[in-house]
């Protein structure tokens, strides 16, 4: 059996059961995001995993990439299924449960009789032969000369992904898109010159500048633009007569 | 003796003694940020910036860091409690730890032992700068989906794009800088520099590339989509308050200061004089290293404190546009360009082979730049009206499409 230097049995020890009990997490939360958070603590405990082992540049590579890719599955969980959204328990096909089970059990065995295949009744190498040029150096030889091909169909494999679902998600505009100075020149051409510096905001200067106070306009009639439609529907709308001041104390010199 | 070696006789207590210390430089050097900040800033826009509290107003960032950790802090109600949490804790850790790699002096003597003001020497270590970074920005992402409201979650949301396209620009100009530096670490790439060129020179496309992107990294302005005052109020942390919103800034500023010197390190040569000031480092001894690793990274902070006061905040779209349009296109090409000399310089070729492919690069970058802009010129033409189809279609550019629910609704009327 391999020899396990203290440090680091200390480190499998206390970050094993974590990243198992996070895995476990991961199935059974019911929010969405929750389990995202949870499958990248798992992805960077098995970095640091690597990384004790010796495979340095694997564990941190590990880390850039699946950081980047949960995030993405994060963003995904967010425009698709929603913000807060849970897992609902109802079985939408029927034996799903069943078929789901049956490939999670035939995954576990396929994956213990592989590692049991290539550790028991084998002695440990170690990686000190595989990083005799230095770790980085190691993979890029074993990357660019035996297992380039693999590597390159992979390569292409996801570039086809990313082109395939890049033409699915492509709109075409059929119409010219207006763009700022077209629109600036367009208001100053069309309507009248008030609208063009744009609306004017609510609220009633130095007293209530709350949006849902109209402004005042220099007559002091209330300005009906200065308001959301939203807020007008609504009927949110409050009376900016009652911020006016009553009257206006003329004995009030200006301040030089 | 490199510095990894040297790095490895480290005994445990100085390991935490320089571990100390890294964290005080960052935790200084942020409240400096801050006065420095403000004082330039207001020096551009013609004022006088803070400079009552302290020696020409010094104390000023600390004493508004103790107001802060005085206040109150708030948890929303539809807030999700332990991201909450969890988040600034995150983003603010992570931005610490990018620090352990980076070298800040040469060989140096700390108390009795010979050794380097570097943390750790990884062999991947730049590598590692990117990991970490791209943790600490789950810290944004989180806090802006945990605090349960609007602008946060978008703020958190054009974060993560933000970064996830950014830091492949950013992956991509390093990228050059390994190829020249035949390395990953950071100490050996200061050392390539050393005996040959700064980086700045050789890789000047890459590092005009890095200093961009490394402005998108750490969303500042001009890049601060994710915080836009105007648009998302605060952005991620507008829910967030005290000491928690403390964190967000020491990480804002920390993550600053890291990506700067890393630029240092990568282009211009790290904590090494200057050429010609060489002779500083035999005289005033190793420790006076990092007065030239602190004006090189103080050079990137004064660059972020420009930008924020020159430029205006950019759009979205032109934002991503520029990222994914115009940066990363360039760097990739870049990468080959630099790859291909690399080679040809390692083959040993006479310096004709090499002005050769310069005139070719030049020769071809020409002739696609011209037939880009004839291309511009076609597409410019509007577009013709198509016949009108007889059944309904998706509209398409000349097609004009039969309105499939107008037709629907006159039918039903005609029944």
């Amino acid at each position: 059996m391999l020899e396990i230097a203290t440090p680091e049995a200390v480190l499998f020890w206390v970050l094993a059961p974590l990243s198992v009990v996070a895995a476990l997490g991961m199935l059974l939360v019911k929010k969405a995001v929750h389990s995202a958070i949870l499958l990248a603590w798992v992805m960077v405990t098995l970095a640091i995993f690597y990384i004790a082992q010796g495979a340095l540049f694997l564990g941190i590579v590990q880390i850039v990439v699946y950081t980047g890719a949960v995030m993405m599955l994060f963003l995904f969980i967010l425009m698709l299924v929603g913000v807060d959204a849970s897992d609902s328990l109802v079985e939408t096909i029927k034996g799903l449960r069943w078929i789901a089970i049956t490939a999670a059990l035939g995954f576990g065995g396929l994956m213990i009789a592989l590692i049991g295949r290539a550790t028991l009744g084998r002695s440990y190498l170690g990686l000190d032969i595989a990083n005799e040029d230095g770790n980085v150096e190691g993979i890029a030889v074993l990357l660019f000369s035996n297992y380039v091909f693999p590597f390159e169909v992979i390569s292409a494999l996801l570039i086809t992904a990313a082109v395939g679902a890049m033409v699915l998600a492509h709109h075409q505009r059929t119409n010219h898109r207006p763009t700022q100075r077209e629109q600036a020149i367009a208001r100053f051409r069309t309507g009248s010159l008030g609208d063009a510096a744009g609306l004017p905001g609510p609220g009633v200067y130095a007293l209530h500048n709350a949006v849902d106070v109209p402004a005042l306009l220099p007559d002091g009639t209330p300005a009906p633009t200065s308001i959301s439609a939203t807020l007008k529907a609504r009927g949110d709308v409050i009376d900016s007569a009652k911020f006016q001041l009553d009257v206006v104390d003329p004995t009030i010199k200006e301040e030089k | 003796m490199t510095t990894a070696e040297l790095l490895g006789k480290d005994p445990v207590w100085l390991i935490v003694v320089k571990a100390v210390i890294v964290f005080a430089i960052c935790v200084v050097s942020t409240l400096l940020a801050v006065w420095t900040e403000r004082r330039v800033l207001a020096k551009m826009q013609l004022r006088t910036g803070p400079n009552r509290v302290g020696p020409f107003g010094l104390l000023q960032s600390l004493s508004d860091g103790v107001k802060l950790a005085l206040k109150e802090d708030i948890i929303p109600a539809a807030a999700d409690k332990v991201v909450f949490i969890a988040a600034p804790i995150i983003a603010a850790a992570m931005c610490f730890m990018s620090f352990a790699v980076i070298p800040m002096t040469g060989k140096v003597n700390l108390f009795g032992q010979e050794t380097a003001m570097q943390l750790t020497d990884l062999s991947v270590g730049v590598l590692y700068i990117l990991a970490v970074t791209s943790i600490g920005v789950y810290g944004v992402v989180l806090a802006g989906w945990s605090s349960g409201s609007t602008y946060p979650l978008l703020g958190g949301l054009r974060s993560s794009a933000q970064v996830v396209s950014y830091e492949i620009a950013m992956g991509l100009s390093l990228v050059a800088v390994f190829i020249y530096a035949g390395s990953m670490s950071t100490s050996e790439i200061i050392n390539s520099q050393h005996d040959n060129y700064w980086n700045v020179l050789v890789l000047f496309p890459s590092f005009v590339i890095y200093v961009i992107s490394m402005v998108g990294e750490t969303n500042r302005a001009p890049f601060d989509l994710a915080e836009a005052e105007g648009e998302l109020v605060g952005g991620f942390h507008t829910e967030y308050s005290s000491l928690k919103f403390a964190l967000f800034f020491l990480a804002e500023y920390v993550n600053i200061v890291a990506v700067s010197a890393l630029a240092a390190t990568l282009f211009l040569g790290g904590y090494h004089a200057p050429p010609g000031l060489g002779f500083t480092e035999a005289w005033l001894g190793g420790w006076f290293t990092i007065v030239w690793f602190f004006l090189k990274v103080n050079i990137f902070f004064f660059i972020f404190m420009w930008l924020r006061a020159t430029l205006p905040r950019l759009r979205y779209d032109q934002f991503m546009k520029f990222g994914w349009k115009v940066l990363i296109p360039v760097s990739l090409i870049w990468i080959l360009i630099v790859a291909t000399l690399r080679v040809i310089q390692q083959e040993g070729a006479s310096r004709t082979v090499l002005a050769a492919f310069a005139v070719g690069l030049v020769i071809i970058a020409m002739a696609v730049s011209s037939l880009y802009e004839r291309s511009k010129k076609k597409s410019e033409v509007p577009l013709v009206e198509g016949e009108a189809p007889d059944f309904p279609v998706p509209s398409l550019p000349g097609v004009t499409s039969l309105n499939v629910s107008q037709q629907t609704q006159t039918g039903s009327k005609n029944e």
